[in-house]
């Protein structure tokens, strides 16, 4: 179990580590980055799969079957579109 | 098996990392989030041995519902709706967010008060973020024409959130859920999310959905505290930090603040005066101008008599060499009274070792300016105002003028604010694609090189 202190320091520790990631990144990114950190965001599927796995009764299922749906669709629609938008910095660096 | 799993959750959260870390420069963007992908990949199977799991058929049915409708979705697109669909994305993630809650909240087994009070307020940001990026969404899907405001807005949505906060609170120090009162929490929050949007133009929602997927991040984060999962604590942590500052950044870009973004839209009219600009001047600095240049497949210089004052021309031929080895297509835009005479331009870029067939004079490069990504503008004023072709009230209405301003970005290097040598004001400035770069045209030229090399 992840408690007290310890939830505080990686909280504080993965905050930073976001904050200095995107530290200087140029304008042309902010679209694809927002979309990129959308996806991760995405991990919220795993937390749907549990909750629902765990869940019991009609009305918890019927949540947790829309909170996994949600998260699926987070996770893969964010994921393409991101792949998409990136698949022109390929493009434009090829092109000889 | 419990090893597996957490050792799996921890290479899924540095991938994550790694991944938005590699998303970060243009360069190593591509694979980064493939990276991430496989990160999610790997911590969407090995969910599925958690222990004590049920519900796996219902489980695997909700995954291919979603996945398959967003995968769909996420294809078919139009590069030019994408930010809407990222606001889509946004708003299920921040909705799962609020279900997992939801969840937690009805089975009503929580190990602290601690856990409780994140569940409530991961729930609450969650449930906002699902709200607001749907009316986001639906604003720019053209859905919801016009931003919707009405008076004492302000009054009313902070009261809205109250309510929201305060059932929050009922759920925390009562500890005991009864069905109405988690139903009026969610909905009060989701009314929030909504009301929050609603009076927010389309101009401004990049930065609104940019500040919904930090919040996502962090309700997400919360939500993993309350299941004991370093993999979301992880990552929606460092997506809601990272967001909080692109969200920033993105509004810092448009030239104005956040705060500005989402309230200053209370009471403002659309009246557009019959000779005044609209719009504000929108600064850029080199690095961002060098990078975009260098990732543009077509590129259009504007030279003006302000590059032969600034004796930048040497420089500008450098740059042109840079981009051309990177295979960007650059090309030189001559307008007739380019320079102080005609051909003037053609000379001094000449002896700057231009050649000669990367220049274009007006009639020849306009109707190339739709298909190129970046127009630089260096020193050159009222031969790209718009005004002279479109308002009949301008002074130099009428003039032959390039057309940069059709152009997907336009970049132009000004000294400062003043208006040309007409003493016209320039629409160019104003518009949504231009960017300024201001500063002396050889030392921001010398920078935009810098920012080429170093990529």
């Amino acid at each position: 179990m992840i408690e007290g202190m310890t939830a505080l320091y990686i909280f504080m520790l993965a905050a930073v580590a976001g904050y200095e990631i995107i530290g200087r990144v140029p304008v042309i990114l902010h679209t694809p980055l927002m979309s990129g950190s959308n996806f991760v965001h995405g991990i919220v599927l795993v937390g749907a799969m549990v909750a629902l796995g765990q869940a019991s009764g009609p009305l918890e299922q019927v949540v947790g079957f829309i909170g996994v749906a949600l998260a699926a669709g987070n996770a893969v629609g964010g994921y393409v579109v991101t792949e998409r938008m990136l698949e022109m910095f390929k493009s434009s660096k090829g092109s000889k | 098996m419990h090893n597996i799993i957490q050792i799996s959750y921890f290479i899924a959260a540095f991938l994550f990392i790694l991944g938005l870390k590699r998303m970060s420069s243009p360069v190593t963007a591509r694979n980064g989030i493939v990276w991430a992908g496989i990160g999610m990949l790997v911590a969407t199977l090995i969910t599925f041995f958690e222990p004590g799991m049920q519900n796996y058929l219902l489980m695997t049915t909700a995954i291919f519902v979603g996945g398959v409708a967003a995968f769909w979705s996420g294809k078919k697109v139009a590069m030019t709706d994408m930010p809407q669909m990222i606001a889509l994305y946004n708003g299920m993630g921040g909705g799962a967010a609020g279900a997992i809650a939801a969840v937690e909240l009805l089975k009503g087994e929580f190990h602290s008060q601690t856990f409780l009070t994140l569940a409530v307020l991961g729930a609450l940001i969650g449930s906002v973020s699902f709200s607001g990026s749907l009316v986001a969404f639906a604003k720019l899907q053209g859905l919801l024409r016009r931003p919707m405001r009405f008076p004492g807005q302000l009054l009313f949505n902070t009261a809205v959130f109250l309510v929201a906060i305060a059932l929050g609170a009922m759920l925390i120090i009562q500890g005991e859920f009864t069905g109405g009162i988690i139903l009026m929490f969610f909905a009060a929050a989701l009314a929030y999310g909504m009301f929050m949007a609603l009076p927010i133009g389309g101009a401004d929602m990049p930065v609104v959905i940019s500040l919904f997927n930090a919040l996502t991040g962090l309700a997400v984060a919360f939500e993993g505290f309350v299941l004991n999962n370093a993999a979301m604590i992880i990552a929606g942590t460092v997506v809601g930090s990272a967001g909080t500052l692109l969200t920033q950044l993105m509004a810092k870009a448009m030239n104005r603040s956040l705060g500005n973004v989402l309230f200053s839209s209370f009471g403002s009219s659309d009246a557009a005066g019959a000779d005044s600009v609209q719009g504000s001047m929108k600064p850029i600095d080199a690095v961002d101008a060098g990078v975009m240049m260098a990732f543009a497949e077509r590129v259009i210089i504007i030279p003006g008599y302000g590059m032969a004052v600034a004796q930048a021309q040497h420089k500008v031929h450098e740059l042109m060499e840079l981009l051309l080895a990177r295979g960007v297509d650059v090309k030189f835009a001559i307008h007739p009274v380019a320079g102080r005479m005609p051909g003037h331009m053609n000379v001094l870029l000449a002896e700057a070792n231009v050649p000669y067939d990367r220049l274009y004079d007006l009639d020849e490069i306009n109707p190339a300016f739709p298909q190129t990504d970046v127009a630089l503008v260096i020193g050159a004023n009222d031969v790209v105002n718009p005004s002279a072709r479109t308002n009949p009230d301008s002074p130099i209405y009428g003039m032959p003028i390039l057309n940069a301003d059709q152009a997907k970005n336009v970049i132009v290097i000004k000294r400062g604010q003043g208006k040309g040598f007409s003493g016209v004001e320039n629409a160019l400035f104003y518009g949504d694609n231009t960017r300024m770069l201001y500063g002396d045209g050889q030392a921001m030229i010398g920078e935009l090189i810098e920012a080429v090399k170093d990529l």
